[in-house]
């Protein structure tokens, strides 16, 4: 474990209890009437929950961007997050937002369905540039068949279902939404994790991590597993949840020597760490209705985007 | 001890190129822009399929070789410079510990020392000059203790006396048995530093042998289409040009 991961788990270790507590009722454990009910089958499964999809977007964050060898990429380009909410969306649409199951099924069938075709694309040859196009083309037929679906929604409750749900969120979360994702991002991590040593190669280009002896292909299947398995399930259970990719590596980048092997283990840290407080923010903000966790990102993430932008800007001229 | 390319073929870069090198030789590969030096050290290093044709190693086919194995027995060295991320010097010359996944210090700091750069080992890779860069990027090959090094340009960045000292470098290389194949822009370091040169022009092999022979007058004036001449000092050669005039 290096210093990154160290920083990231003592902050995470202060930040879970305090989080348990925080919402628009504070918890005293002592008097709030029903606090052990509130604790268990609210406040700690949504906590756990978290994490969960924050480890999982902190992790496919980094090794993106050790793959792509770009800090400006984020899992959400590549088309499995667009494919993961399309089958939520069409669970919603048929209205099986009831059904505990179907609707993360849908999702994960989703995330599973553009793994396949970027596997069928690009997974072959192994090239970066056609992953990244493949991935983009992807992407955008899930949204514009997202878009198809909310613009023919059935009635307005299901439309407004879509809608809210695409800005993803942890509200309501229970044990049953860990179950579904904690294996697979467990999962996914661990896959993500595995190709570290391959990313570092591939620092040096691609002709050099292949004169490595480095699989370039096999490291394209591992990831696509990876950022599947964890970006997949994480929409699954909370829907879109934005930036978290791009924002994590960049905060955790400072700890480390900047090698894409040291990197994946303290994003996934620093990813929980920041869905937990920004999932604690949304509950604590005093508004009438509870600010979506998907909006709230998005609204730290688009000008942190702007500022990086602006900072290579200024190392590039 | 050979690593041969046989009738080679690919895509219009290279047309049924053969040559068998040998190891404890300095190798020089030369031609004009476009000729097809970097496609035939790159399908030499097993990293391109030839169209037709094979390249072998102590005559296993390559293309049969499991990852790992060809690269600890061969070390690439491609003419870009890209590094990707700021990361510290030592950790980039410790990838070339990749293929016999070790964290061996001693061949690290060997090839550092060789290369002149250990007191860059704890620098950032983005505050490195062009020629430190290079043998950085050098080092990391050596750090993996190859038979083979196979070198695109290894000198195009580096200053007269970086050069001069690489070569000795890479001399005493050979002189332990290990192979190097070089692509070399100057031909007057071909014909004074290898053993032998290969000539591509147009994805063919024009000349092999001897840089004395393989690099004549005549044979630049053919590939080249300039007009030279060798004017030798000491022992070494240095190439004088004459520019064509149009024949009326």
């Amino acid at each position: 474990m290096n210093r990154a991961s160290l920083i990231f788990a003592a902050l995470l270790l202060v930040a879970f209890p305090l989080s348990l507590l925080a919402g628009r009722v504070w918890l005293d454990p002592a008097t709030t009437p029903n606090a052990a009910l509130i604790l268990a089958e609210l406040r700690l499964p949504r906590a756990v929950l978290a994490i969960v999809v924050g480890g999982g977007l902190g992790a496919a964050g980094a090794a993106m961007q050790g793959y792509l060898r770009n800090p400006l990429a984020d899992p959400g380009l590549f088309g499995i997050a667009p494919g993961a909410a399309l089958g939520a969306v069409t669970a919603l649409w048929f209205g099986y937002s009831a059904s505990a199951w179907l609707l993360p099924l849908l999702a994960l069938l989703g995330a599973g369905g553009a793994m396949a075709l970027l596997a069928a694309i690009a997974g072959r040859t192994g090239g970066i540039a056609l992953f990244t196009l493949a991935g983009l083309m992807v992407a955008s037929l899930a949204g514009a068949l997202t878009a198809l679906a909310i613009s023919m929604a059935p009635n307005a409750f299901a439309m407004s279902e879509i809608v809210l749900w695409l800005n993803g969120a942890l509200t309501d979360r229970s044990w049953r939404e860990v179950a579904i994702a904690s294996p697979l991002v467990a999962l996914g991590i661990a896959l993500l994790w595995r190709s570290g040593h391959a990313l570092d190669a591939l620092t040096l280009g691609e002709p050099v991590a292949r004169s490595l002896g480095i699989d370039t292909r096999a490291l394209l299947w591992l990831l696509i597993a990876g950022v599947g398995l964890t970006v997949g399930a994480s929409v699954a259970v909370a829907g879109i949840i934005g930036f978290v990719g791009l924002i994590v590596p960049h905060l955790v980048r400072p700890f480390t020597d900047n090698r894409p092997s040291q990197l994946v283990l303290p994003s996934a840290l620093a990813g929980a760490l920041l869905v937990l407080v920004a999932d604690s923010i949304v509950r604590i903000l005093p508004l009438v209705t509870e600010l979506r966790l998907g909006i709230a990102l998005s609204l730290l993430g688009a000008p942190f985007f702007l500022w990086l932008l602006l900072r290579m800007r200024r190392g590039l001229a | 001890m050979s690593l041969a390319a046989s009738a080679l073929t690919i895509d219009g870069r290279l047309t049924d190129a053969s040559a068998l090198l040998e190891r404890g030789r300095i190798t020089a590969i030369c031609g004009p822009n476009g000729a097809g030096k970097s496609t035939l050290i790159e399908a030499l290093a097993g990293l391109l399929a030839p169209d037709a044709g094979t390249v072998t190693l102590d005559r296993v086919d390559l293309s049969q070789l499991p990852g790992r194995e060809r690269a600890k027995r061969i070390g690439y060295l491609p003419q870009t410079h890209e590094i990707a991320w700021d990361v510290p010097v030592r950790n980039l010359v410790e990838l070339g510990r990749m293929p016999h996944a070790d964290r061996n210090a001693a061949p690290v700091d060997a090839a550092l020392r060789a290369l002149d750069i250990a007191h860059l080992a704890e620098r950032r890779a983005q505050s490195l000059s062009g020629g430190e860069t290079a043998r950085v990027l050098l080092a990391r090959v050596l750090a993996g203790e190859p038979e083979w090094i196979l070198a695109d340009e290894p000198l195009a960045a580096l200053d007269i006396a970086h050069q001069l000292a690489l070569l000795a470098h890479l001399r005493a290389a050979a002189t332990v048995g290990k192979g190097i194949v070089l692509v070399l822009h100057d031909l007057a370091h071909a014909m004074n530093h290898a053993d032998r040169v290969i000539v591509l022009d147009q994805g063919r092999v024009a000349a092999d042998g001897l840089p004395s022979e393989a690099l004549s007058a005549a044979t630049i004036e053919t590939v080249w289409k300039t007009g030279v001449q060798w004017i030798e000092h000491d022992g070494w050669r240095a190439l004088v040009t004459a520019p064509r005039v149009p024949s009326s």
